[in-house]
């Protein structure tokens, strides 16, 4: 039967078209099902659209600052629209080029709606209603997740006034005031951008710093430099009412003292988390099951409690990432082959402790493994060393010293347990410390590694003898 | 004229050894009968000695090197007024030994009783030379194992060598070194040193059998246990086995047992069972020959005198030594020499021939409370029993009435090629009167 599987994978974002692809280089009969677009929301909605909106908002802040480099530049101006147009071109480019990806594999694309009705089928629903029936040897369910919206009936997201991080990418006009509920990554990366392009943003954060998953010293840096470019960060805050009407957004802000402060802004964009798209996928039909916050339980290789069912990406627990959602494809895809009788392929199932996060805004922030705070807790004696850019020369050169590079070491066995940076170009830097990571180097090899010279990479090096009280240039 | 020391043939079967130690350097000045190095062979570690004297002008094998092939040249001795510098070892040479497959004819100038062979001038013309044997380079396998697991087990004193990597390619990371500390692996004991460099890396054959869902530890196999396999492996494929048990009362022997060690004592001997065991099958072997046997494929060997090979277990396995024409020895001789064999067994210190060869064997874990068992022929011998526990049984005594008696099972396995069922029978008869009736065997 032609509608038959070695593997059916539900989602083709960046866990899902990865895991296809896998699975047809190990030569599985594979299908991909799709209900919008392929590439999912990382490459349509997601991580490429917003890097090529903050790409603009970045050569704006250049311009802005042109006279610091000796040139000049007047009557700098962002047109919103063709902005927008030039992110959204991207996103077409390259979901032509998973299209072509798939066609190269030999991956079957089913678009619609697809649902398990037994562990081995699925029916895919399309936009004028056929179902087709699929079956599958092993099917991933990789279906992403969606924004968190507040829960007040009053502010739901409707793509007028209030928006989620989808609506801020195409905004149907210019923002005056500008309101950022949360201060994740995609909280801080629109924030930054409206900033760039002149809009005036305040970012509001319940917890007592902004970024809050990363190391206390880079959210500290970080809140100082975005203060620094205009933004207004309110912190330790919370909300008591939003209220969306056609003149703006009526919200109550209570501070940590308690007082409470009325303000009216144009847009607000709401930036809370995500929730996992789960629903009407037949996870109840087939007894899958999910935990407390409702992502689909998985085992370090996307095992779910149903044999042959495999969950991936964001549909599963965090973090909520891209890069960790393709790696769990390939994973996922090389353990169902290997079920399937390939001894060749030797999956390891996904260490959490080697992901890497990145955030875009204006400095970065890039950072993977513990925080210093995080590794007392779990116990270890700490070794930790950080280098500001300012000793940098290739930083001062570029006109970019504000940073640093801190590491976290296991005092007693040299394990690099964390590195968390902030400042220009830090996310293309990171993975020197993932693979160092994932190799399981102390710091006696990172010592040992000859870093270019001029780079701001050399702050990785310094920040690595500064923990053994080795730096040279500070 | 330097004088190549190779890689010595300790026993006739012997193709290649391990260089455990070395037990001098270059430079070591060395006179004949001087211990150069340990060589471990496929069941035993053996010392081997200098012939000639002179300096050591340069090693060629490093110590721990396995599957060093007999007529390697393994070090070359420069002799007086030479300079040892200008000596270097040889690239290549082509060993002096013996064919690849000897024949047992050749047995007895094979293996000389000094281990120490040096180079003869020239190789006997008769014997074809083998494939020229590189000189084995001094190959460590290389330990892949992260930095921090490097770094780790350093510090706690455990040896990489002995685990089992789980990272990339069979890397050993730091949570194979954490689950060693946590008392996963053997070789954990820090100050000990690894009996063998165990897992180097897992085999395709033991991935494809691999259920590694369920707590796991792989480990590389000894010689001594890959010998074992391959020996009983071949005997139950090549050797149809047949088994003929009998129950044999053991009152009067244990009787005559402790009389005799009464009177040995102050001879500082002491008869077990087992010695006495060994002299009963000695008898029987004489009486019935046609148990005394080896198949030879298209002939038939049979053997005139017994020598009984005794199954002892060592540390990682077992092991057989002879105890020669047990026919003819006293049973105190028996007694002494099974002790002596015994404990140099288990010490690792047996000659060759002192566990190769043998026309039957004894194989007894009364001891360990088994009542009856079966065994594997020890090819290419045809006849081996099984003892089992002497125990009190309910038996019908000689006056025909019910009593109590110390009673073994005993199961001979014949190799059905050789032997006949009946002749089978008529050893096992035999053996039974001689235990039965003790005094035949030392009338």
């Amino acid at each position: 039967m032609s509608n038959s599987y070695d593997l059916i994978v539900l989602g083709s974002g960046p866990g899902g078209y990865v895991a296809a692809i896998r699975a047809a280089q190990l030569g599985l009969k594979t299908a991909i099902v799709e209900r919008e677009r392929l590439g999912g929301i990382c490459l349509n909605w997601g991580c490429i659209p917003t890097k090529a909106l903050l790409r603009s908002g970045e050569v704006m802040h250049q311009m802005r600052h042109a006279g610091d480099y000796g040139l000049a530049a007047d009557n700098i101006t962002a047109d919103l629209e063709a902005i927008v147009k030039r992110s959204r071109g991207v996103a077409d480019q390259l979901n032509m080029g998973v299209t072509g990806l798939m066609k190269k594999n030999k991956i079957t694309v089913h678009m619609g709606t697809g649902k398990l009705t037994v562990p081995d089928k699925l029916s895919v629903t399309d936009e004028g209603g056929k179902t087709t029936e699929l079956s599958a040897k092993h099917i991933i369910l990789a279906t992403g997740a969606r924004a968190r919206e507040l829960p007040m009936k009053t502010a739901q997201a409707d793509g007028q006034r209030i928006w989620t991080y989808r609506h801020a990418m195409t905004p149907p006009d210019m923002p005056t005031k500008l309101l950022v509920i949360g201060s994740g990554a995609i909280g801080i990366e629109f924030a930054s951008f409206y900033n760039d392009i002149g809009v005036d943003v305040t970012v509001v954060e319940m917890m007592d710093r902004v970024v809050p998953v990363e190391d206390a010293d880079v959210s500290t840096f970080l809140e100082k430099a975005l203060k620094k470019q205009g933004i207004e960060i309110r912190t330790s805050a919370q909300l008591e009412e939003i209220k969306s009407s056609a003149k703006g957004v009526a919200v109550k802000i209570k501070d940590k003292a308690g007082k409470v402060s009325d303000e009216t802004y144009s847009h607000v964009i709401v930036a809370i988390g995500i929730v996992p798209n789960i629903e009407g996928i037949g996870l109840e039909q087939v007894g899958i099951e999910q935990d407390e916050r409702s992502h689909i339980k998985a085992d370090g290789f996307g095992r779910t409690n149903v044999p042959g069912i495999w969950a991936i990406g964001d549909c599963t627990a965090g973090p909520w990432l891209a890069h960790k959602a393709s790696h769990e494809g390939v994973t996922a895809a090389e353990a169902i082959a290997k079920e399937l009788g390939n001894p060749q392929v030797h999956p390891h199932a996904l260490d959490r402790r080697n992901i890497p996060g990145c955030t875009y805004c204006h400095p970065q922030v890039a950072s993977v493994g513990l925080t210093e705070a995080a590794a007392k807790d779990a116990g270890y004696e700490v070794k930790a060393g950080t280098f500001p850019f300012i000793g940098n020369g290739k930083a001062i050169a570029l006109g970019e010293p504000e940073g640093f590079v801190k590491t976290v070491f296991d005092a007693k066995t040299g394990e690099l347990l964390g590195a968390h940076m902030v400042g220009a170009e830090v996310t293309e830097m990171i993975q020197g410390f993932v693979v160092g990571k994932t190799l399981e180097t102390t710091e006696a090899e990172l010592m040992q590694t000859i870093f270019p010279h001029p780079t701001i990479s050399e702050s990785m090096h310094e920040s690595v003898l500064s923990a053994y009280g080795r730096a040279i240039h500070i | 004229m330097p004088i190549e020391i190779k890689m010595p043939a300790l026993s006739p079967t012997m193709e290649q050894g391990k260089l455990a130690k070395w037990l001098v350097s270059e430079g070591d000045s060395v006179e004949s009968g001087d211990i150069l190095a340990e060589i471990e062979t496929d069941k035993a570690t053996m010392e081997f000695e200098a012939v000639d004297e002179g300096t050591i002008a340069s090693i060629a094998v490093a110590e721990g090197t396995d599957e060093v092939s007999v007529g390697t040249v393994i070090a070359v001795l420069s002799v007086d007024g030479e300079d040892t510098d200008t000596i270097a070892a040889p690239a290549s040479t082509p060993p002096s030994g013996k064919p690849d497959t000897p024949a047992m004819a050749e047995t007895a100038q094979a293996a000389p009783p000094s281990p120490a062979q040096p180079s003869p001038p020239s190789p006997p013309p008769s014997t074809p030379a083998a494939p020229a044997t590189l000189t084995t380079p001094a190959r460590h396998d290389r330990i892949i194992a992260s930095p921090l697991a490097r770094r780790i087990a350093q510090d706690k004193g455990i040896d990489l060598a002995g685990l089992k990597g789980s990272g990339p390619n069979g890397r050993i990371v730091k949570a194979d070194v954490e689950a060693a500390m946590a008392g996963g692996s053997a070789s954990t004991t820090p100050g000990i040193p690894v009996a063998k460099p165990a897992t180097v890396e897992m085999k395709d054959e033991t991935r494809a059998l691999l259920d590694d869902r369920i707590p796991h530890s792989v480990t590389s196999l000894s010689s001594m246990r890959k010998t074992i396999a391959r020996r009983l492996t071949q005997s139950m494929q090549e050797a149809p086995h047949i088994y003929l048990t009998v129950d044999v009362t053991l009152d009067r022997l244990l009787a005559m047992r402790k009389e005799m060690n009464a009177a040995l004592e102050s001879r500082g001997i002491k008869l077990s069972v087992n010695d006495m065991l060994i002299k009963a099958l000695g008898r029987a072997l004489i009486d019935v020959p046609e148990c005394n046997v080896a198949f030879a494929g298209s002939e038939l060997i049979t053997y005139s005198r017994a020598d009984i090979s005794v199954a002892v277990s060592i540390p990682g396995g077992l092991i057989t030594p002879i105890i020669a024409d047990a026919n003819g020895k006293s049973l105190s001789e028996i007694a002494v020499a099974a002790k002596d064999l015994a404990a140099r067994a288990k010490q690792g210190k047996l000659q060759p021939d002192e566990y190769q060869g043998g026309t039957a064997s004894i194989s007894n874990m009364g001891m360990m409370g088994i009542k009856q068992f079966t065994a594997v022929i020890n090819p290419p011998q045809a006849t081996i029993l099984a003892i089992g526990a002497g125990e009190k049984r309910p038996w019908v005594m000689d006056n025909g009435e019910l009593g109590v008696a110390t009673v073994m099972s005993v199961t001979g396995s014949f190799d059905h090629r050789a032997i006949d069922g009946a002749d089978g029978a008529r050893l096992m008869t035999a053996f039974k009167r001689y235990v039965e009736s003790p005094l035949g065997m030392v009338a």
